[in-house]
């Protein structure tokens, strides 16, 4: 059912700062691109699922989930959803590592 | 896989209905739904249609279930589907589109129609009722187009519509057939208040007036009543009540009264088929309110997941107005006759009115005008027809000395039974609201108004949350006054404070792992509170985590909500230079600043830098951070002082400018302010600062714990001292002692209310010693700070991290 992706090299591991959000911009989409504290990473579109918008990636990482930086609602980065007591379900894209590379596919 | 299921039918997508359903699905009934709504909506509460028609909501507010949670549930949902009849002998639904659907049970909850006045002219354009958003709209629109309007009812619902139209710009006259409005639940004397009331608010009333006939050739333009008379009116709302909607009921020849005949477990006369909500009758009487809809509800679904439940006896109704500046309540018996005891007050000053009945000694009835936060207590006592006792009196009435009845009030929710609707227009139990708050640790209003939804629309059962919270956090404070920082953890902030220190402890990282916080890396509460608390204790050896700060503090700038960034630089005492101000335009045309505001510490915000040219307005402007963003020192205010003002004493820019710099850029554990006065006009405002400070002749006054935001409060006096270098002193250990102390998060405001301000004293003015040590530990603190936009700019690799976007094509 997935649509065909795209694969996009989005630099280095060292790139990034771990549990701190970087933004990508990737054809002109634009995405919070995250490192955790155990060196996984995940992509999102760097819009917030929150009715008011705004961006993601200045959150708070913790473990896998992140806090957003204006309403400090609770994503899980994996999927995107938000937890509860909030709803709302921000885009994830699919991240992989190839030696020291990021890819991305949009 | 869904073969074995009973099959569920649900006519009618509303409140009562869909209430049941979600009740139902708590409760694990395993049944195959099926929804038909005549609507083309998801169900939502029409309750709330008052507010849209006022505008501070629109139909996707009011929204109580939207499409998704059809899906999730795995219910099937006919939407802008009639349902024309039940055929019990096939065990089918048929639908007027020729659908059907098969089942084991049906619950008609069909609601009610306006009930349109049977009168000439009564079809014209222009006519409508009030309970639907196709109504809604109607009224929308006709604001749009004409001025007149007239309400027919003076009721409940034609009284909200009539506001509405007021809102809207209409000029509204409500008709009303009896003297008093609302002359079913309230007393002569509440009516002629609320008439005043509205009147004032723009609402005019033509009292005792029947309408006979409306006038007008395609579209209505007026009414004429019994006494000849006429009222001019290009729209007409009909509120003058609710008809049943039973057309199902009797197509499907099932017993029919005025409403749907209903037992005590919601059966009708036709086996398998349940009727709730305003369609029903039950023992006689129909309900037009929306909490009985909630308690017919919970019996049924009980009933239909197979749940033990007591019968459905019947709702005690109560009634409040939903628009907003007027208060009314009643609940029970209103009108007092001869047989009752009253209890009453009236306040014309006030404009509020009490009024209680009892019968017996039994309480029966009350009205509330003007002040109502006795409703949900007097509902709940009429409810159990409570004796009345010297202490519900002294609790209902008032006794005119304060805070004696709070123990009492949370009595009365602890004997409250968990089924009981605390939230009437979303149908929360108490049960509900105690389950969310235990098994989620909250401990707020809005965390419980997210999860449940209790509160969430008209507000009237907040007290009532308020008191379940305070009951059930008061309660088991024995156990959870270790409610611990956040939900990451039991420790409290002093008990991390103490580990921090006896551990050696030296990361957030390392603080979680070894005292066990439940999820590793905690959240965005404890993470910036553990860091902080951790700097604190080793200013010298703690490395700052960004990745622990707030957005605004790793950045250095306030993130608005569009992801842009607010700069503001220094401004020592508020003094600046032609000079400065020349470099800050030329940086703001530069990079297209939005806007450029005094704010209210005497500094200049530039709004709207882009993320990605931040660093380069910091370089341009080559001047220190501003903190804006920061738990730190944030202004010293100052008025103009003896340098030049006529009355000033002493020198306030400059002691205010020298105050600035020495304090800045430390970290605190919330924003922190000061203000320096010349002399005691205190025109720089220091009673709503950290630290005020007002000189006089030969000497100054500190003032403390001000505060003028959320919780505004004014500043005590602390001390007075003679010279400069007393008050630095001073400063310094008041400032190092709320580091020392003070939970993150917590303004001084509140701090010192939580230790005592004679605590404070004398931990600092009693004892020089300590004074000296906390004044000298804070200079150590500060001779480790640096500027951050300063340490930034010669950082490459984080300020490309943080704030360059990495373009890829």
């Amino acid at each position: 059912m997935e649509a065909a992706r795209q694969t996009y090299a989005a630099g280095k591991v060292q790139d990034y700062l771990k549990q701190i959000g970087r933004v990508v911009v990737i054809e002109g989409k634009e995405l919070a691109v995250f490192r955790t504290s155990g060196d996984e990473f995940y992509a999102l579109e760097n819009r917030n699922p929150h009715p008011k918008g705004g961006p993601l990636a200045e959150g708070i990482v913790s473990g896998h989930y992140l806090y957003d930086p204006l309403y400090d609602w609770k994503i899980d980065l994996r999927t995107g959803e938000v937890q509860a007591p909030d709803k709302g379900q921000a885009t994830v894209y699919p991240v992989h590592i190839d030696g020291d590379t990021i890819f991305i596919g949009i | 896989m869904t073969s074995n299921r009973e099959k569920l039918v649900l006519i009618g997508n509303g409140m009562a209905g869909v209430g049941t359903i979600e009740q139902i699905l708590k409760l694990g009934g395993n049944y195959d739904i099926t929804v038909f709504g005549s609507e083309p909506y998801p169900n939502y509460n029409r309750i709330m249609l008052s507010y849209v028609l006022e505008g501070s909501k629109n139909v996707d507010d009011i929204i109580l279930n939207d499409w998704n949670w059809y899906k999730e549930n795995g219910i099937t949902l006919h939407t802008g589907t009639a349902v024309t009849r039940i055929d019990g002998e096939s065990r089918k639904v048929i639908a007027e589109n020729g659908l059907t659907a098969d089942y084991d049970k049906v619950i008609i909850a069909t609601g009610s129609n306006s009930f349109i006045l049977p009168i000439p002219g009564s079809g014209k354009e222009g006519v409508v009722g009030f309970r639907d958003i196709a109504d809604c709209e109607a009224m929308l629109q006709a604001a749009k187009e004409y001025n007149k309007a007239a309400v027919i009812g003076g009721g409940l619902l034609g009284l909200e519509a009539a506001k509405g139209l007021v809102n809207l710009g209409m000029d509204v006259t409500v008709v009303h057939l009896m003297e008093d409005l609302m002359e079913r639940q309230l007393d002569h004397t509440a009516a002629s208040m609320l008439k005043a009331e509205l009147e004032r608010q723009g609402v005019k009333f033509a009292m005792g007036k029947q309408t006979v006939e409306l006038t007008g050739e395609e579209r209505v333009s007026g009414l004429r009543f019994s006494d000849g008379t006429e009222l001019e009116a290009q729209f007409v709302v009909m509120a003058v009540g609710i008809k049943p909607n039973v057309d199902v009921a009797k197509a499907s020849g099932i017993e029919v009264n005025r409403g749907i005949v209903v037992d005590d477990y919601l059966q009708t006369s036709l086996e398998n088929v349940y009727s709730v909500g305003e369609c029903a009758e039950h023992r006689g009487a129909c309900y037009g309110l929306v909490a009985p809809l909630f308690e017919q509800g919970n019996v049924l679904a009980k009933h239909l997941s197979g749940a033990e439940t007591k019968p459905y006896e019947g709702s005690v109704v109560s009634t409040k107005l939903k628009i907003s500046g007027v208060d009314v309540f009643s609940a029970g018996e209103f009108i007092d006759t001869p047989e009752h005891t009253v209890i009453s007050a009236k306040d014309d000053w006030k404009r509020t009115y009490k009024k209680i009945l009892l019968k017996d000694n039994m309480i029966v009835g009350a009205v509330l005008f003007g002040d109502v936060t006795e409703s949900a207590n007097l509902q709940k006592l009429v409810k159990q027809g409570s004796e009345m006792t010297d202490d519900i009196y002294a609790d209902v009435m008032g006794t005119g000395c304060c805070g004696g009845g709070g123990a009492k009030k949370t009595a009365s929710v602890e004997s409250m039974p968990g089924e009981e609707i605390v939230c009437g227009c979303n149908g929360v139990t108490k049960k509900a609201i105690v389950d969310a708050i235990q098994d989620n640790g909250f401990t707020t209003v809005d965390e419980i108004k997210a999860c449940t939804g209790a509160t969430r629309s008209c507000g009237g059962c907040k007290p009532v949350v308020e008191q379940i919270l305070q009951y059930v956090l008061g309660d088991g404070f024995e156990q959870s006054a270790k409610t611990g920082i956040c939900g990451c953890t039991t420790l409290s902030r002093d008990e991390i404070v103490a580990e921090i220190r006896a551990k050696g402890l030296t990361t957030t990282k390392e603080v979680m792992n070894v005292l066990g916080w439940k999820q590793e890396e905690g959240c965005s509460k404890c993470r910036p509170a553990v860091n902080y608390y951790l700097g604190m204790i080793y200013p010298d050896m703690h490395e700052d985590e960004k990745e622990s700060r707030f957005v605004n503090e790793r950045m250095s700038a306030n993130i608005q909500k569009d992801g842009t960034f607010t700069v503001v630089p220094r401004m020592y005492g508020g003094v600046t230079t032609p000079e400065d101000l020349k470099r800050i335009a030329d940086v703001s045309i530069k990079y297209d600043v939005k806007v450029v505001k005094v704010t209210g510490g005497q500094r200049l915000d530039l709004i709207g830098v882009k993320k990605e040219d931040v660093p380069k307005v910091w370089e341009e402007l080559d001047m220190p951070s501003g903190y804006a963003y920061a738990k730190s020192l944030r202004t010293v205010k100052t008025c103009v002082g003896s340098q030049f003002c006529r009355f000033g004493t002493q020198d306030s820019m400059g002691v205010g400018a020298m105050l600035e710099r020495k304090y800045e850029r430390l970290d605190f554990p919330a924003k922190f302010k000061m203000a320096v006065n010349g002399c005691p006009r205190n025109c720089a405002e220091s009673c709503t600062k950290d630290i005020g400070i007002v000189g006089n002749d030969g000497g100054w006054e500190v003032f403390i714990g001000g505060n003028g935001g959320i919780k505004p409060r004014i500043a005590d006096s602390f001390c007075k001292v003679k010279t400069d270098e007393e008050l630095v002193e001073i400063c310094s250990a008041v400032m190092q002692y709320y580091r020392e102390t003070g939970n993150y998060q917590e303004r001084t405001s509140e701090w010192v209310e939580r230790l005592g301000l004679d605590q404070i004293k004398s931990a600092i003015l009693d004892n020089e010693e300590e004074r000296k040590a906390l004044a000298q530990r804070i200079d150590f603190a500060l001779s480790q700070v640096n500027d951050p936009w300063k340490k930034m700019l010669n950082d490459d690799s984080t300020r490309s991290a943080l704030f360059e976007k990495a373009e890829i094509r």
